[in-house]
């Protein structure tokens, strides 16, 4: 049997990380509401995650809803519904693009930042330090981090769904002149509330699903220095796998209660 | 078991550990292993307050989680641990996390965090005093980083520092709040002889001021000589050795001796 490199080598390893997952997501709703808040903390996370991604998020969004556009319009025209395209793509990008291609970009770049964060802390003692001198380390660093993802992520898809509809308005004026008032009412007009809300749902467990495993994974490693790598690399792989998901099972869902 | 020193042979001898038989830490039949590695086997010590005690012992013997174990960074196995009068095992959460602030620990690799800066990681502690104006702050970063000669430093990055600079910086942070006890992991490693002996100085000082009880580890037969009223060797996971220096130089044990050498 092949390996999967970084994903658990057997079925007991894949059991014995389901059970020490679950055990820190546990203490995590187990620390969360205690006080002190470590406020100051979680703003200068939520800082880090949203800002540093901003860059990112507005390339991939913008690209993401041009090239939906374009490659769509094809299909569409042979239809000769090329009038639809704005609304179309406006559904997929909202529904599943923006959220999902987000998400995957941070996983990327918040997960392997707090994995391999941690992780050296964790390797160098800071952690240790931190624990002596009274102040609780999973509270000040994961707690803070899982809930700063869990605020931005949300915000970040919504921002690069808005970018996304501006690549799209590009994308669809390369062949065509609409003009921009009319192209966001079609876009807006095609939009329902079972297209928004469970999107938007959805969005707040992908940014929990980042915060929580790429914490776990360099709060708890072990190997030395070469565990920094590994955390990091493992943090971004169980992160993307999770987003792809939950996104399933939220999909699932969705269509189970909102029809 | 308190110590009666009597080698004041310089200015730098230890202050005496004080006639006072409060035992502040006490260890009995502690013991601690990971798998099959047995590190501490059989561990009896009491110290009194205000005592500077010295464990020597080769590399890997355990010095470090022997003094994890005191802190609860590591869990002993068994055994009993109590610490300024209270269980230590049986603290839990804010009982044990108010405890740590009474004591100090100086990591082997000063542990200082990457992210802030030295002046960020000497206020990190204070955190836990409540009603400090900053200002009080400042003034005691600044006075807990002139005591190591590292003022100028206070708004450099630890990554910019050299190693034996990230030391004393380590040693100003876990003196800020002035614990009741000090626990420096091999305080003068990696620091040049001039230094070591400040540092040394460092810590009777902070004994003698504060009435500070330390376990201090080292492999600097100097520093062992400046600090310590009491002498505990380490092998193989028990304590095979006790005496003030002067005792411990003329041992017949030829092993303990050649720390000595
Ligand atoms: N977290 C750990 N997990 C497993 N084994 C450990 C752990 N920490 C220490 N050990 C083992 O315990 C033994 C003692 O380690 P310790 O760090 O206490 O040595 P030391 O006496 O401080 O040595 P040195 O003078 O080199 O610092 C070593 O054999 C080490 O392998
Ligand atoms: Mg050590």
């Amino acid at each position: 049997m092949s390996k999967i490199l970084y994903l658990p080598a057997s079925m007991e390893d894949f059991f014995l990380e389901v059970d020490a997952l679950s055990r820190f997501t546990g203490r995590f709703f187990k620390t969360f509401l205690k006080p002190p808040f470590e406020f100051s903390e979680i703003i200068k996370q939520c800082f880090m995650i949203g800002y540093k991604s901003l860059g990112l998020v507005t390339v991939t969004g913008f690209i993401m809803g041009l090239v939906l556009t374009i490659q769509s319009r094809p299909t569409l025209a042979r239809f000769g519904a090329e009038a639809w395209l704005p609304g179309m793509v406006a559904v997929s990008l909202i529904r599943e693009i923006g959220p999902v291609i987000t998400a995957l970009i941070c996983a990327g770049k918040v997960g392997s930042g707090i994995g391999a964060e941690l992780a050296s802390m964790k390797v160098t003692e800071q952690i240790d330090a931190m624990e002596v001198s009274g102040t609780n380390p999973f509270k000040y660093l994961v707690v803070t981090r899982v809930l700063a993802a869990m605020f931005m992520i949300p915000i970040l898809v919504i921002f690069a769904d808005g970018i996304g509809l501006c690549g799209s308005f590009i994308g669809v004026n390369i062949m065509d002149q609409v003009g921009l008032r009319l192209y966001f009412s079609k876009a807006i007009e095609s939009l329902d509330f079972v297209d928004v809300f469970p999107a938007f749902i959805k969005t707040f467990f992908f940014g929990f699903a980042i915060g929580i495993i790429s914490c776990y994974k360099g709060y708890t490693t072990t190997k030395g220095t070469e565990g920094v790598g590994l955390a990091a690399n493992s943090a971004v792989v169980l992160c993307s796998l999770c987003i792809f998901i939950i996104d399933m099972i939220a999909v699932q869902l969705a269509s189970f209660f909102m029809n | 078991m308190s110590a009666e020193v009597e080698h004041i042979d310089n200015q730098n001898a230890p202050a005496p550990a004080p006639a006072t038989n409060e035992i502040v830490v006490e260890m009995e039949h502690l013991s601690k292993s990971f798998g099959t590695n047995h590190v501490l086997k059989d561990i009896n010590l009491k110290i009194n307050k205000g005592e500077n005690l010295v464990v020597l012992g080769k590399s890997g013997s355990g010095k470090s989680v022997l003094i994890k174990c005191l802190v609860r960074l590591l869990d002993a196995d068994s055994g009993k641990l109590i610490v300024l009068g209270k269980d230590m095992p049986s603290l839990k959460g804010e009982e044990l996390n108010e405890m740590r602030t009474k004591i100090g620990f100086l990591f082997q690799s000063a542990a200082l965090y990457d992210s802030m800066s030295v002046r960020e990681n000497l206020e990190f502690p204070l955190r836990m005093m409540k009603g400090q104006t900053p200002e009080e702050k400042t003034k005691l970063v600044t006075k807990a980083l002139k005591s190591v000669g590292l003022e100028k430093a206070i708004d450099l990055m630890p990554a910019e520092l050299s190693g034996g600079m990230r030391k004393r910086v380590g040693l100003a942070r876990t003196m800020i709040l002035q614990p009741d006890i000090m626990l420096y992991d091999e305080p003068t490693t990696g620091l040049d002889p001039i230094t070591s002996k400040e540092i040394s100085k460092l810590i009777l000082q902070v004994q003698k001021e504060n009435q500070t009880t330390s376990i201090i580890i080292t492999h600097d037969i100097e520093c062992a000589k400046i600090t310590a009223n009491r002498i505990l060797v380490l092998k193989e996971g028990k304590f095979i050795a006790e005496g003030t220096f002067k005792e411990l130089e003329k041992s017949e044990d030829e092993w303990v001796r050649s720390f000595f050498e």
